[in-house]
C-alpha cells in the first residue's frame, strides 16, 4: 500500500499534464497562477500556525501531553489507539491549524514514518474542521439551528478517526 | 473559540511546567516554538505550491467541470429538495469537485454560493435535510492528493510522505459514507418524528 501511493503521485502529475496539453490548455502558465495561490494560502494561514506552534511546543515542553497519555492510556490501550494522538483528535474538529501544529509535534517526537506517525497523519488526512465548516456555511445563510448537522458529522469525523487506526494497523 | 483554546493551551503549559519543575523548558520553547513555526511553513511551501499548481492545470483545463458534471447524478439522490441541473446543485457539486481537488481557496466561496442558493427555496428558519446533507459532505469531504499533510509529512524528515494516501482515501471514504448514511437517517427520523 505504501508504494502505490509513492507510484500515484508522478502518474498523477502525468495525467493532469497530458491531460491539460490535449485540451489546449496553458499548463505552465496555469501552474504558475495556481502555484501563486499556494503561496498566498500558506501566508494567509501563517499567522495562525505560528500562534499555535508557540502554543503547541510550550505545551508539548511543559509535559502536559506526557501527563493526559499517562491518563488516557488505560483506556486507549485496551482500543489498541496510541494515547499520543487524542488530543490531536479533539483539536481536530474545532482547528486546523492547530490539529497541524500537534501533528508537527507527534512527528518531531516519533518521525512521520512510524506506525503513529502514520495513524496521525491519515486521521488528520481523513477528517475535517467540522465545527468551523458548519459555522461558516450556516453563518453565510444566518442559520443559528443546524438540526442533526453536527452530530451527522461528528459521526463522520469518529469514523474517520477510528478507519484511520484500522487502515494502517491492518491493510 | 479559538482564542479561548489558546489562552487555555498557554495557562495550562505555564501550570503544567510549575508542577513537573519545568520551567525553564518551557521558557525556551517559546522561542523555539516561533522559530520551529517559520521554518516549518518555510519547508512546507515548495510541496503547497506544487499541489496547487499542478491542481490549477486540472481546473483551466476543464476536469474540475467534467467531474461536476459526473457528480450531479449522485448528487439529485442525496439531495432530493432540489432539481437536477438546478443553479443549487451545480453550486454543491463544483464545491465538491474544488474540494477532492485540494483547490481550497475556490471551494468555500463556492459552498456558500450553494448555500445561498439551496436557503431560497427554503423558507423555514431550520435548514432543510438536502442543506444538512451538503454541509456533512463537506466536513466529510474527500481530497484526492492530501497536500498539507504530505508537506507536513516532508517537512518532518519523513522519507516518504505519501505513503499514507491510499489509508486516507480509504478512510475518508468509509467516513464520508458513515456522515452520508447518518444524515440521511437522522433526516428520516426528523420527518417522522
Amino acid at each position: 500500500m505504501d508504494k502505490l501511493g509513492l507510484y500515484a503521485v508522478p502518474v498523477f502529475i502525468l495525467l493532469i499534464v497530458i491531460w491539460g496539453g490535449a485540451k489546449r490548455t496553458d499548463i505552465f502558465e496555469s501552474f504558475k497562477e495556481g502555484a501563486g495561490e499556494g503561496i498566498a494560502s500558506l501566508l494567509s494561514i501563517a499567522p495562525a500556525i505560528i500562534g499555535l506552534i508557540i502554543a503547541v511546543n510550550m505545551l508539548s515542553a511543559s509535559g502536559f501531553f506526557d501527563i493526559v497519555c499517562n491518563l488516557l492510556s488505560p483506556v486507549t490501550e485496551k482500543a489498541g489507539i496510541p494515547s499520543e494522538i487524542i488530543p490531536m483528535a479533539l483539536m481536530r474538529p474545532v482547528s486546523g491549524s492547530g490539529s497541524f501544529a500537534i501533528l508537527n509535534s507527534i512527528f518531531e517526537k516519533y518521525s512521520p514514518d512510524s506506525e503513529i506517525g502514520k495513524i496521525a497523519s491519515v486521521m488528520a488526512g481523513s477528517t475535517e474542521t467540522t465545527f468551523y465548516a458548519i459555522a461558516v456555511y450556516f453563518g453565510a445563510v444566518s442559520i443559528k439551528k443546524t438540526s442533526y448537522a453536527v452530530p451527522a458529522a461528528l459521526i463522520a469525523d469518529l469514523t474517520g478517526m477510528i478507519m484511520a487506526v484500522i487502515t494502517v494497523k491492518y491493510l | 473559540m479559538l482564542g479561548y483554546i489558546w489562552m487555555f493551551m498557554i495557562i495550562v503549559s505555564f501550570f503544567c511546567s510549575v508542577i513537573t519543575g519545568n520551567i525553564e523548558n518551557l521558557a525556551i520553547s517559546i522561542t523555539e516554538g516561533a522559530d520551529k513555526a517559520i521554518k516549518l511553513l518555510l519547508s512546507m511551501a515548495g510541496v503547497m505550491c506544487l499541489w496547487t499548481g499542478i491542481m490549477k492545470i486540472a481546473d483551466k483545463s476543464g476536469l474540475t467541470a467534467l467531474l461536476a458534471k459526473l457528480l450531479s447524478p449522485v448528487l439529485c439522490r442525496l439531495m432530493p429538495d432540489y432539481e437536477k441541473g438546478s443553479e443549487a446543485l451545480q453550486a454543491v457539486a463544483a464545491n465538491i469537485t474544488a474540494n477532492f481537488l485540494g483547490l481550497g481557496n475556490a471551494a468555500t466561496p463556492l459552498g456558500i454560493k450553494a448555500m445561498k442558493e439551496m436557503t431560497k427555496h427554503n423558507s423555514n428558519d431550520t435548514p432543510n435535510n438536502s442543506m444538512i446533507m451538503f454541509v456533512v459532505l463537506n466536513t466529510a469531504s474527500m481530497q484526492l492528493i492530501p497536500s498539507t499533510i504530505a508537506a507536513l509529512r516532508h517537512a518532518a524528515g519523513s522519507e516518504q510522505p505519501y505513503s499514507i494516501l491510499v489509508y486516507i482515501w480509504v478512510s475518508s471514504a468509509v467516513a464520508l459514507i458513515a456522515g452520508i448514511i447518518s444524515a440521511k437517517l437522522f433526516g428520516l427520523w426528523r420527518k417522522n418524528g
